[in-house]
């Protein structure tokens, strides 16, 4: 009886979970014709892989695509060194501003991300950061670096103090006890700040609307909007290019959500 | 980085001892002022300024005009300020009650756990954009189904767009918000839970406890620390998220899903009004604030009476 109640209630979240992303497969291989009349069908009379060859052969969409793994990947790469780093700082010292600085990473968060992005541009217009793929991998690492470093020092808690102490006192410094023992401890907390961050980046809009001008170097979210065109909007289009844009997203999750959950549970020992 | 591969220093060496901890902070600190804190200064300036980006001779200082005008005059602020309280409280509320019963059903065995785990954490995965915009898609009555299903169901008198209607739009986001933001605290709640050590329930249930009572005096005390870390994220984060209701209502219909982040983005960049745009967030920005130094005091309170 409990079992079957198990059963049915994780049934309904797969389905919640899926449904949106069912219709946005179905739309995609939808024949175009039949997108108005047969809106409200399960699965279309007729389908076909129209849309999918027209994104792939006659858009910019492939490029779009190498830019969005360029920027997402090297955003979670320098975010979770960087995190690291200072969610190591966070949990192994007590030192005079701590307060101060945690404090100010949450400010970050309170602010609007809108109004950051004039300033934004004034400042990295000089620094010949605007209209580039590096400028948005900054940008983006800067925003992400607050969350992750709450995350990894969570992990770093969960790992005793004793083991980088009994390497320190083998005559390791401090940073070889944290390459050599602690890293590798950590591993599953940073294939989670990795999965957290890569999506992030990946689904960014507005930084990379605003930042990015020529077609060449736009990022995937923006890439999409080109599909709404002055008088009207290719459905069919936009949503195989969004299917498609899932792809990388979800394998990478996919790939590191077995370590999410071990990750977090060993960063949660302590709470 | 580079001072801390020096050989280990000599005890006593109390200067090292103090820089220590700066040498890992440093490179993430000097990313976040360069690039969030500065901007955020000159963001927090334009508040004080004419800031208005198609008339030329508009910048000067004008002190607390901004701010007065929003406070006394301004009924789409107040409005969107409504907005918001009522947009957080309840994608908050909903994601967070939705989080937690997922990770108490995934926090046991069962045949297939992987797979399912990975499809309820899918959402997260979803470019904000682009659920938003399947989400509107499912809510149009002319080519979405949900609609017509509703009509069908006998729920609906007439299969009707619901982000059309004043009274129920802001419901559109909100579900859309909801199903993105699930999986956030699934995942953490679920972390958090496989921490609590068997030997716990073993005890509690030894002593005759319901499980209720288990999930009353054992679970939740243990997961406490994370809801409240996570609960107070997702409410900043929440609360400046624009993106759901730009791209599904665009604010409307007539202001009733205007939020502060999207009222900010529409001021900003459709009216060029910098300085009442930063205005606004400043407004924002305070009331965070307020939230997150309550939340700290009886975190605080609650650990000293414990």
């Amino acid at each position: 009886m409990c079992t079957i109640g198990h059963r049915l209630g994780l049934l309904a979240y797969v389905l919640f979970a899926l449904f949106p992303l069912y219709w946005l497969v179905k739309i995609a291989v939808t024949p175009e014709a039949l997108l108005y009349s047969e809106g409200v069908r399960l699965w279309p009379s007729a389908m076909n892989f129209d849309s999918f060859t027209r994104v792939l052969t006659a858009s910019d969409f492939p490029a779009f695509f190498r830019n969005s793994i360029i920027v997402a990947g090297g955003t979670a790469f320098f975010v979770t060194i960087l995190a690291s780093l200072a969610g190591y700082a966070f949990s192994r010292f007590r030192f005079r501003g701590k307060a101060l600085i945690v404090g100010l990473m949450l400010l970050t968060q309170m602010f609007p991300i809108v109004m950051l992005i004039a300033p934004i541009y004034r400042l990295m217009t000089p620094l010949g950061l605007t209209d580039s793929l590096w400028g948005l991998v900054i940008t983006y690492t800067a925003f992400n670096v607050p969350f992750a470093t709450f995350l990894m020092q969570s992990f770093f808690e969960g790992i005793p103090k004793e083991l980088e102490e009994s390497a320190m006192i083998d005559g390791c410094t401090r940073f070889a006890a944290l390459r050599k023992v602690i890293f590798p401890l950590t591993l599953p907390g940073m294939a989670a700040t990795l999965g957290f961050v890569f999506t992030a980046a990946w689904s960014e809009l507005l930084f990379s609307l605003m930042l990015i001008n020529s077609e060449e170097k736009m990022t995937f979210p923006v890439g999409l909007l080109t599909f709404i065109g002055k008088f009207s909007v290719d459905w069919g289009q936009m949503m195989a290019a969004g299917v498609l844009a899932l792809v990388p997203a979800c394998i990478f999750f996919a790939l590191i959500q077995r370590y999410l959950v071990q990750g977090l549970t060993a960063g949660a020992v302590k709470g | 980085m580079a001072a801390s591969d020096k050989p280990a220093p000599p005890r006593g060496g109390r200067l090292s001892l103090l820089l220590e901890p700066w040498c890992y902070l440093s490179p993430a600190l000097v990313l976040i002022v360069l690039v969030m804190v500065l901007p955020l200064i000159v963001g927090i300036t334009y508040a004080f300024q004419d800031v208005q980006i198609l008339k030329p001779f508009s910048k000067g200082w004008i002190g607390l005009d901004h701010f007065e005008k929003l406070l006394t005059t301004d009924k789409v602020f107040y409005r969107a300020l409504r907005n918001t309280a009522w947009w957080t409280v309840a994608s908050v509320v909903l994601q967070f009650g939705f989080g937690l019963g997922l990770a108490l059903l995934l926090n046991r065995d069962f045949a297939g756990k992987r797979l399912v785990q990975a499809l309820v954490f899918l959402p997260w995965a979803v470019p904000t954009f682009l659920s938003g915009l399947t989400w509107a898609w499912l809510f149009n009555p002319v080519i979405g189904p949900l609609p017509h299903w509703l009509f069908a169901l006998g729920i609906m008198s007439e299969p009707y767009s619901i982000l059309g209607d004043p009274d129920l739009a802001m419901w559109g986001p909100i579900i859309a918000n909801v199903w993105f933001g699930i999986p956030f605290f699934a995942i953490t709640l679920l972390a958090a839970l496989q921490a609590i050590p068997d030997e716990m329930y073993e005890a509690a249930s030894i002593d005759g406890a319901t499980a209720f009572q288990q999930f009353r005096h054992v679970t939740l005390p243990y997961l406490a620390p994370m809801i409240a870390i996570t609960v107070l994220l997702r409410t900043i984060w929440i609360s400046n998220f624009a993106d759901l209701i730009v791209v599904m209502t665009n604010g409307g219909p007539a202001n009733t899903t205007q939020i502060l982040p999207s009222l900010i983005f529409t001021t900003a960049y459709k009216g060029l009004d910098f300085g009442y745009a930063s205005a606004i967030a400043c407004v924002l920005l305070g009331l965070l604030f307020i939230y997150t130094a309550i939340l700290f005091h009886m975190r605080k309170n609650l650990r000293s009476t414990t």
